[in-house]
């Protein structure tokens, strides 16, 4: 069922405030389009928010995202109370960054997606999941891994700025604002300028 | 970078630029490596991440000559071209400044312009915010974009062609409005390139009408010294123009210009500033401030221990300042004619040009000849003769006029060339229409001694000038008939140049526009008309006709000179008529 007008409006209100890049009229129409997208969808959680099958299909079908990892821990970002679902304001809020975010809420919001189990850290593990796919082509002798290790190895020489032998956020937020190519190094987690 | 998807290319970009790309074995490592394909292969996708890590690497590296070359040899620049008509900014920049260090070679010039690079550089020069001039582009990341391609224009602009295609894609006026704003860092590329094409008329004019002049000459003061290097040598170069002098004067500019003499450090500033002076200086005007402005005291001081590309100008624009009499004598009380005798020993020829022009122009006052006479300068200029290259030799007889003409016992000091005499003679064989001027009027002065002419006269001098009559040149026709009615003092030299043939020609010289050519004719006639042939041939050549019309001139010597000469042609008529009939 769709939202009372009223209600609509309280939402669209806090929401303003909260989501400092959009102005009024562009929350009522991210709202509404939140509306339109969750009755199109067949899950359980119609009324609620997204699940993360929707919210994946959107991804895609409006940002042109392919890599189901990174969606998935994009739609964790989004989850804010981590119900595996998002709600309006998740939506909006998350939007907000995910769309015109400053500099400094983007390095912070790439290094959640980033962080695979949160601890505060990019771990080599992590970005070897990350970049596992990342080699195309690979001279057939040699292990494929070896060459991940390598970018993993060229990676964190880059950006390990206390030699720790992982990222904290210090070193991922060194490291975007020395060189900001490196936002996304791990994988495209914000939309295409095209 | 080959194998990876954008992300792991990316990665691997930044970390290459941790390496020295700055220094050259690392440079032609890359490209021993075949790694400057691939970075060039990745310009050439539509990845702006891949583009953009590429092009800062591209970027650094292009700063090696050889890296240069190998970058255009692969095609890199035709890449770097279309990639200016992408939307991102930091993109734009990026290959701008990297076409900006690439196009450093005729070859990678010519390729930009051949693949419309030089149209959309000038594009970068556009600002967002149209409409009326003095603005101040509002935002950086313009002033930005626009920096690139006018670092980019700078570069190209030395190639004449792409300094046409530059003016023909209307870059002209967008120099000129970011000439208005005060960010020194997009200065010094705009005049840089303004300066670099000034040498071409067309951009001069523009320059004057389009009024940058007050903005070159605000920008003298700058705290930049390369934008203030950059503004004198705009200024040198457009000063041939005399409007372009009265404008320099007239928005305050021959001040800074005097001021910074005084940076004697920089070379490449001084350089520009005294080319400037010196061009300004054409100008009387123009002359009377930098006397004001002490510039001449500065000048002088300079005259020691300078590179040759400075002493040039400082030396020409001294001989640019003796317009004024009372500088002449300015430059003799700070000691200044002593360094530039000691000058005509040198060998650079555009140096020894203006020199041998100051000298001559100091020599016209008496003290100064003095010292010059002191310090053996005449015999200086004289051997200058000898110098292969006939502008010297010119300009060193010009100057040898003046020190005739006030030397004390001028004659006897000619006389003491061992072979000056010959010498000088013997340029009248020369091809060189002002050699031939400036001798002749040398010659003009050497005669006025009696016993030099006899000298001058043995080594064939007349013959030699009766050979040149048969001339179209005012400046030459001029100071040839002086010399040839100087040389008629002596001896039998009336009859000798009626047999070689010089009176002819001269009885055309009447017909001339030019009145100090008509003045010279008319003496040189007069005197050869003391030689009865001599006037049959004048008559038989229309002479009188012409000479009637300038008895009635308003010049006195002119007036004289035609009325002797028709009386001694009436004298012989009468004279042959009375024989005839009694």
């Amino acid at each position: 069922a769709a939202m009372s007008r009223k209600r609509l409006q309280q939402l669209v209100d806090s929401l303003g405030r909260s989501a400092k890049h959009f102005n009024k009229r562009e929350v009522e129409c991210l709202v509404k389009l939140f509306d339109t997208l969750v009755a199109e969808s067949s899950s359980r959680f119609a009324a609620v928010g997204f699940d993360r099958n929707m919210f994946r299909d959107t991804l895609h079908s409006a940002f042109g995202m392919t890599d189901d990892m990174i969606m998935d821990r994009v739609f964790h970002t989004f989850d804010r109370d981590n119900d595996s679902c998002i709600s309006a304001v998740e939506w909006v809020e998350g939007l907000s960054v995910f769309l015109r975010g400053t500099l400094e809420e983007r390095i912070k919001y790439c290094f959640e997606v980033y962080d695979l189990n949160g601890d505060g850290y990019i771990s080599r593990e992590e970005m070897f999941q990350m970049l596992k796919n990342s080699l195309l082509k690979q001279p057939s002798e040699e292990d494929p891994d070896e060459g991940i290790k390598d970018l993993v190895d060229i990676a964190l020489k880059k950006m390990d700025y206390d030699h720790d032998g992982k990222l904290s956020f210090t070193d991922f937020e060194k490291a975007v604002r020395d060189e900001n190519l490196l936002l996304e190094a791990f994988g495209p987690c914000l939309p295409d300028i095209k | 970078l080959q194998g990876g998807n954008p992300t792991a290319t990316v990665i691997a970009l930044c970390s290459m630029r941790d390496f020295n790309l700055a220094q050259e074995t690392c440079q032609l490592a890359i490209r021993d490596i075949g790694c400057l394909e691939v970075l060039i292969n990745l310009l050439d996708t539509e990845e702006i991440k891949c583009q953009i890590g590429s092009l800062k690497i591209l970027k650094e590296i292009s700063q090696n000559t050889l890296i240069r070359h190998a970058i255009a040899d692969l095609g890199g620049l035709q890449i770097m071209v279309k990639i200016l008509d992408s939307p991102d900014k930091d993109l734009k920049c990026l290959a701008a400044e990297t076409i900006a260090n690439v196009a450093r070679f005729k070859r990678a010039r010519r390729t930009v312009r051949q693949h419309g690079g030089i149209k959309r550089l000038v594009g970068l020069l556009e600002c967002i915010s149209a409409g009326s001039t003095g603005l101040t582009p509002y935002q950086a990341k313009d002033t930005e974009i626009a920096r690139c391609g006018a670092l980019a224009l700078w570069s190209c602009s030395k190639s004449i062609k792409n300094k046409e295609a530059i003016r023909k894609a209307g870059g002209i006026p967008l120099l000129g409005r970011w000439l208005r704003c005060s960010h020194a860092n997009i200065l010094t590329p705009v005049v840089g390139t303004l300066q670099e094409c000034a040498s071409e008329p067309s951009y001069r004019l523009a320059i004057r009408t389009e009024g940058m002049i007050e903005n070159l000459v605000k920008n003298l003061s700058s705290e930049h010294e390369e934008l203030q290097m950059h503004c004198a040598s705009a200024i040198f170069k457009c000063a041939e123009d005399k409007e372009t002098r009265d404008l320099v004067r007239q928005h305050g500019g021959l001040q800074p210009l005097s001021v910074l003499l005084g940076n004697s450090e920089n070379k490449e500033l001084l350089a520009a500033v005294t080319g400037a002076i010196w061009k300004c200086a054409i100008s009387g005007e123009n002359v009377s401030k930098f006397r004001e402005y002490k510039v001449i005291e500065a000048l002088v001081g300079l005259l020691t221990d300078q590179p040759e590309e400075v002493l040039v100008n400082i030396v020409g624009a001294l001989g640019e300042c003796c317009q004024e009499p009372i500088n002449r004598s300015i430059i003799r009380k700070c000691g200044g004619i002593p360094p530039l005798v000691k000058l005509l020993t040198g060998t650079d020829q555009a140096l020894l040009v203006n020199v041998t022009k100051a000298v001559g122009a100091c020599a016209t006052e008496p003290e100064n000849m003095m010292i010059i006479d002191r310090l053996d300068g005449v015999r200086l200029l004289w051997s200058l003769l000898k110098n292969p290259n006939p502008d010297v030799q010119a300009s060193a007889a010009w100057a040898i006029c003046p020190c005739i003409e006030n030397a004390k016992d001028a004659g006897e000091m000619v006389r003491s060339f061992v072979g000056g005499l010959e010498l000088i003679v013997n340029l009248l064989k020369s091809k060189n229409k002002e050699v031939l001027a400036s001798v002749c009027a040398a010659i003009t002065n050497i005669a006025k001694d009696e016993e030099n002419l006899a000298v001058i006269t043995d080594h064939g001098v007349v013959p030699l000038l009766s050979k040149l009559a048969n001339t179209n040149n005012d400046k030459l026709r001029r100071h040839l008939a002086e010399a040839i009615s100087h040389c008629c003092m002596w001896g039998s030299n009336r009859v000798t140049f009626g047999e070689t043939k010089a009176v002819a020609p001269l009885v055309l010289y009447l017909k001339s526009n030019d009145p100090s050519v008509h003045r010279a004719t008319a003496q040189a006639l007069y005197q050869l008309s003391e030689e009865p042939n001599n006037c049959i041939t004048m008559h038989e050549n229309g002479v009188v006709k012409l000479l009637l019309a300038m008895v009635g001139s308003t010049d006195e010597t002119l007036q004289e000179a035609a009325a002797g000469c028709i009386a001694n042609i009436r004298r012989l008529a009468l004279a042959t008529e009375k024989a005839k009939y009694g």
